[in-house]
């Protein structure tokens, strides 16, 4: 059994042993993608392979692929450089779309957490403008999966553009985005077992998006910077594995529930988020009231469990999460709230360890009180 | 060696350090790891660094966050930040204002050690199944014949039981402060032997969420409507001149008064928060022989009751202590009888008892008998 239980996969996943020999090799065969030498084109070689992987994994077309420094990047990118006169973003995105400009409008979700459709069609219906619509495919708190296609729907008959921030969903469950819609879609590489500061936004049509970050002509002038050649190879095979281990990453739903059974059958009154809704199979939202997020996230890593309490983008900082906030979780419920979330590593022996830190610090609460 | 738990090997006791960033809690982390304590560092983010330092840009959390990750990682130590900063500023920050505006001179460094210290981080330390929670602090805790005591530090120029004497009974049970029996400089050579990355960081100021000591911006900033001027008047109530706002005055100053007069032996003798007056006098008219005291901690082995216990006592953290009497009143409250009289005794700091080097509690100096009814 090895000596921690890695649960926060939505954090980051550890990387793959194929990412970690493949980005070697890259790093060894070096080379500048926009060379004209033979070195430089083997490199373009590689980074034009890990476009195709990439975009496989969500049934894009690989032109549509700009690679970028990260998924906040990407979605930075698309609420910006769409140059939009208007801004709609559901109140659950992640910061790097909440942040991205500062006059976005927010869209409600519903008690369920799932973004609320009719205030999205109100909403785009006060104004005429130019509008870039943001909604995310899966929440990174709670796992809930959000009604993108619908929300689509409603954005493009009102004329609108369709962002949606798909860094937690790729790699979790299927993803086409074709089917979805969407007019671009952003990814990330180090939440799927690939190497961390590398990302995508995918557009459908390359022509509506302007460049973000600029100087040279890289990534069909959308994207400056020198290419991060092992980056972009860790990431495509990341994608390929990612693809192929669809099914397996599925059946972490059984681990997941039963870790939430187990729970609920020490303590009836812990609450799990999004229970009966579609969500992630590996994400799981646990509120037990009177244990406090950071007392679990403290007391759990101390017994060598790695768990979150929520977004770990405030690294350090405990506060209420806006994500249950949206959803009008109580403050004192919504401060007692942790995010376990599985992976391809993960074993029933890594649930049996939650589950007994986890008794270990409730049944000191129960016994103080 | 230290012996932190009777009958419990270092291994086996798990100890969560108050880490503020200073030296003194750094070595208090290192010296517990290094006997082999199960050491957990707890670093509590209870402003915003920046907006306190009004430096647009400048890191939320401020540089003594950091620098406490930097001495755990070093130490070996698991470390966390909890971020107290709403309840910091509910508990300490509001009430050290609301104190200044009733015209009070408040110590916030007590309220601190009393609430988010050694009331929310000592639960945190309990819920995480620790046996203990240690500071920083220079102060010693005695084993007793009836539980745990409260003494002076070893090192008299760097005692801070003046700040601790709130630290309640069951608290004290709790608490450990591995450096009471150190001096400063031996801190300091503990914190170089350490190799601690904070070894050469100078002592922390007065008040931590008060940049360069200008305490009346934070208390306008919480109460902007504290700013009200009026009159500055003697004890009879003739008007001296003006000032601009009670809060920039303490009981027993001297200096920054502004007054046009002859007598330039003024002192401010007591303020009046419902009138706005600032009243000043002759150091004679500061003379206080009876002192009043709201919310009591007794740490002493006899109760207190109405018959009065002789003891020492310190109204301000910077005076040796002076002979006293404490006792209960009818009313049920707490009255100090001074054997000589002290001056400049300000309501909102802290009266402080003592048998020798041993705290036996304190309480909160009222309003009503700082100063002058007598005079």
């Amino acid at each position: 059994m090895s000596p921690r239980s890695y649960l926060d996969f939505n954090a980051t996943a550890p990387t793959r042993s194929e990412v970690i020999d493949a980005v070697t090799k890259a790093m060894q065969e070096g080379g500048n993608a926009s060379s004209v030498h033979a070195d430089g084109r083997a490199a373009r070689a590689r980074v034009e392979r890990a476009r195709q992987q990439v975009a496989a994994l969500v049934g894009a077309d690989p032109a549509g692929v700009i690679f970028t420094g990260s998924g906040t990047e990407a979605n930075n990118q698309a609420l910006r450089a769409t140059k939009c006169e208007r801004l709609i973003v559901s109140a659950i995105e992640h910061e790097s779309v909440l942040q991205a400009r500062d006059d976005a409008v927010i869209c409600p979700v519903t008690p369920d957490g799932l973004v609320d459709l009719e205030a999205l069609q109100a909403l785009l219906a006060e104004n005429s403008s130019s509008t870039v619509v943001s909604i995310m495919l899966a929440n990174n708190e709670t796992g809930i999966i959000q009604p993108v296609v619908e929300a689509v729907q409603i954005a493009h008959d009102a004329g609108a553009f369709f962002h949606c921030d798909a860094v937690q969903a790729a790699g979790k469950i299927p993803v086409d985005m074709m089917a979805l819609g969407v007019d671009s879609l952003a990814l990330s590489a180090h939440k799927i077992g690939g190497p961390q500061g590398i990302g995508v936004l995918i557009c459908r049509d390359p022509s509506l998006m302007a460049r973000f970050v600029h100087g040279g002509g890289q990534e069909s002038g959308l994207r400056a910077g020198t290419e991060n050649v092992p980056g972009i190879v860790g990431y495509g095979v990341a994608a390929e594995c990612a693809l192929v281990g669809l099914d397996n990453f599925g059946g972490l739903a059984n681990l997941r529930d039963d870790l939430e059974l187990r729970i609920q059958e020490l303590e009836p009154n812990v609450q799990i988020i999004g229970k009966n809704l579609d969500r992630l199979p590996n994400t799981s939202k646990i509120l037990t009231k009177g244990l406090t997020s950071e007392v679990q996230v403290m007391g759990l890593d101390l017994d060598g469990v790695s768990i979150s309490a929520g977004s770990a983008c405030s690294a350090g900082r405990v506060e209420m999460p806006y994500v249950l906030a949206a959803m009008g979780v109580p403050e004192e419920l919504g401060l007692c709230a942790v995010r376990v979330s599985l992976g391809w590593t993960t074993t029933g022996e890594d649930v049996d360890r939650y589950i007994e830190a986890w008794q270990k610090l409730y049944d000191r609460k129960i016994a103080e009180t | 060696m230290i012996n932190l738990v009777a009958n419990k090997d270092p291994a086996n006791t798990r100890v969560v350090v108050a880490m503020s960033g200073g030296v003194d809690s750094s070595v208090t982390a290192a010296l517990l790891a290094e006997q082999g304590y199960d050491v957990v560092g707890v670093t509590l983010q209870l402003y915003d660094h920046g907006a306190a330092v009004s430096r647009k840009g400048a890191c939320c959390a401020g540089q003594d966050i950091a620098d406490a990750g930097r001495v755990a990682e070093k130490v070996g130590i698991p470390h966390y930040v909890l971020n107290y900063e709403s309840r910091f500023r509910e508990d300490v920050i509001d009430v050290f204002a609301d104190s200044y505006v009733r015209g009070e001179t408040p110590i916030p460094c007590v309220l601190c050690n009393q609430t988010v210290k050694f009331r929310d981080l000592m639960q945190v330390a309990r819920d995480l199944g620790a046996d203990a929670l240690a500071t920083g602090h220079y102060i010693r805790r005695v084993e007793g014949e009836l539980g745990a005591e409260l003494h002076r530090a070893a090192d008299e120029t760097k005692d801070q039981s003046y700040f601790l004497f709130a630290t309640t009974a069951e608290q004290l049970e709790f608490l450990r402060f591995p450096l009471g029996e150190l001096t400063k400089d031996e801190t300091r050579g503990l914190a170089s032997r350490f190799d601690l990355p904070v070894a050469a960081k100078p002592d922390s100021q007065d008040i931590c969420f008060v940049p360069q000591g200008r305490y009346a911006d934070v208390v306008l900033k919480v109460r902007p409507d504290a700013a009200d001027g009026g009159d500055i008047v003697d004890l009879e109530g003739n008007v001296l001149g003006k000032h601009d706002g009670i809060i920039h005055y303490t009981i027993g100053q001297r200096r920054g008064l502004h007054l046009d007069t002859a007598e330039d032996a003024l002192y401010v003798i007591r303020i009046d928060p419902d009138a706005k007056h600032v009243v000043v006098g002759p150091r004679a008219a500061l003379a206080t022989k009876t002192i009043t005291l709201s919310d009591v901690n007794w740490l002493g082995d006899d109760t207190l009751g109405c018959d009065p216990i002789e003891c020492d006592i310190k109204v301000r953290s910077m005076r040796p202590p002076v002979a006293a009497s404490v006792r209960k009143t009818d009313d049920g409250g707490v009255c100090v009888e001074l054997a000589a009289a002290e001056h400049g005794v300000a309501p909102g700091q802290a009266c402080v008892f003592y048998d020798g080097d041993r705290v036996l509690g304190g309480g909160w100096i009222q309003r009503e008998n700082s100063a002058t009814e007598a005079a």
